[in-house]
């Protein structure tokens, strides 16, 4: 029965974020609440994403250097860095932190709409909410995440670079030849467009347990932290599928 | 008169898990008239009312709105219904992200073509009709609850509809701010002679303002009639309600 139940969930889930992006191409468009949107969970997440790049940069570069100088290999660390950021760290801590801070916020702000009768408000004045409220956010965040992994991509090895040059004094020129120098395509380019799935999943499950909340004010809560624990949950184990196929379908990201 | 009546419902009985929340309920609703359902809380009132505008679907029977059949519309249907009725919630349910104007001009930026300038003046119009204008920059949070219900009432009737529901006018406001509500709904029935349907316990209010009044108890209807006519109801639970709540 526990069992069952936890598939049923996930179905309903997906079959809810299925209905989004089938519903995202017809009338109305919603370009207004759309843009709206990417501005809240795009520009208004900025700062948040460039700061940790930056800091998670410095300290990766720190941890890098403190192991390759035992091996006198420390003209590795820009490499190793812009490496470790654009593959992984960049689309993973962007998806994650962003899951924290819009997750929580569509969690709750549709959680209290649905409690204080907004959505059946906006039904009642001749509007489908899920169009309104919900495809609107999905298509957001796929649009925001990897436009805002690229900003940690690129402020992750900017920190990486402050970080070098206090200690080496390394310059800006050779540390972005060298970080930059291992990477092509078959790297950025799944690595980015994954991301647009990890928006999918984060708009999907927040959006799906603001909407249907139950039991006032507690259920708002409830909506919010459920909405970071599963959706950061869910990216977490979709990750290592993706970073699975994306081995198997492109072997040339492998290396 | 028109034959048609602007709202009737045939045999709906609608269920919540084991709950059975209406039970084979039919009445007609004519236009321009103003219709109360009363009845004790969790009677089925709200829900009624939410099968009006198909936020919620019968389990059986038929819901008509203007003639057509809520329950088998398709979205497109179910908007050019929803365009026709108003709705003012019980708690109001004012958009709280967006000013109180903002909320008014709601409706008519999504349905309508008018330019700012006509929005503006309308806006303007609506919340004279019900004394708020000078409020209109405020956020919802920033107004008392009557304000908040008649901020409601403008939203709900900035598409000029012919059918206006009111779930519970009276909830939670005083009786000076109560009645002042009562007298805008009839303002609204005699001068535009829009179809009233109200939900409510509050027994003066519903006289105030009923044409006919229906009595809900356990999902059906116990009575229905003129305020006179349920006065004299041989129904006892009527008699009882209309007794407690002083309506007598």
């Amino acid at each position: 029965m526990g069992l069952m139940s936890v598939f049923a969930w996930i179905g309903d889930v997906f079959r809810f974020g299925m209905k989004s992006l089938w519903r995202a191409p017809r009338r109305p468009f919603e370009l207004a609440e759309i843009s709206r949107q990417i501005y809240e969970v795009g520009f208004r997440s900025a700062p948040l994403i460039a700061a940790a790049g930056f800091a998670v940069g410095a300290v990766m570069s720190m941890h890098t250097r403190a192991s390759l100088e035992r091996f006198g290999a420390t003209s590795l660390i820009p490499m190793g860095l812009g490496i470790a950021m654009i593959k992984e760290t960049g689309p993973l801590v962007t998806a994650l932190l962003v899951s924290g801070r819009v997750g929580a916020g569509i969690g709750a702000e549709l959680g209290a709409m649905r409690v204080t009768e907004q959505i059946d408000a906006l039904e009642s004045l001749a509007v489908d909410s899920f169009k309104h409220l919900v495809v609107t956010r999905v298509v957001a965040c796929m649009a925001a995440l990897p436009i805002l992994t690229m900003l940690m991509d690129f402020t992750g090895i900017i920190g990486g670079f402050v970080a070098e040059s206090v200690i080496s004094g390394m310059s800006f020129d050779l540390y972005f030849d060298s970080a930059l120098s291992a990477i092509d395509f078959d790297d950025y380019i799944p690595a980015t467009v994954k991301t647009i799935l990890f928006g999918f999943i984060i708009a999907t499950i927040s959006s799906y347990l603001g909407y249907f909340t139950k039991n006032g004010t507690a259920g708002v809560g409830q909506a919010s932290t459920r909405s970071v624990v599963f959706s950061s949950l869910i990216i977490i184990l979709t990750n290592v599928i993706v970073v699975k196929a994306i081995f198997f379908f492109m072997p040339g990201a492998a290396q | 008169m028109s034959a048609e009546p602007a709202i009737r419902f045939e045999h709906v009985s609608k269920a919540f898990g084991e709950t059975k929340v209406l039970d084979d309920v039919s009445f007609e609703v004519a236009r321009g008239e103003a219709f109360c359902i009363l009845g004790r809380s969790g009677a089925g009132k709200s829900v009624t009312l939410r099968h009006m505008i198909g936020l919620v679907p019968p389990d059986s029977g038929r819901v008509f709105v203007q003639g057509e059949n809520v329950g088998e519309l398709n979205s497109d249907g179910l908007t050019r219904v929803r365009k026709q009725v108003g709705f003012l919630f019980q708690y109001s349910a004012l958009f709280d992200s967006i000013t109180v104007g903002e909320n008014v001009a709601f409706p008519l930026r999504r349905h309508t073509r008018m330019t700012e300038k006509e929005i503006d003046a309308k806006v303007d119009d609506l919340l004279t009709q019900v004394g708020l204008v000078e409020h209109r920059q405020k956020m919802p949070s920033e107004v008392s609850g009557g304000m908040r219900k008649r901020v409601g009432l403008a939203r709900a009737l900035a598409l000029n509809p012919g059918i206006l529901l009111v779930d519970e006018p009276s909830s939670g406001l005083d009786p000076v701010t109560s009645v002042e509500i009562d007298d805008l709904l009839l303002d609204l029935k005699r001068r535009y002679g829009t179809t009233i349907v109200v939900v409510t316990h509050n027994i003066p209010s519903a006289r105030r303002i009923g044409d006919t009044l229906a009595f809900l108890h356990e999902g059906r209807i116990l009575d229905r009639g003129t305020p006179r006519d349920l006065a004299n109801s041989k129904e006892e639970l009527v008699q009882r309600f209309l007794t407690v709540e002083g309506g007598t």
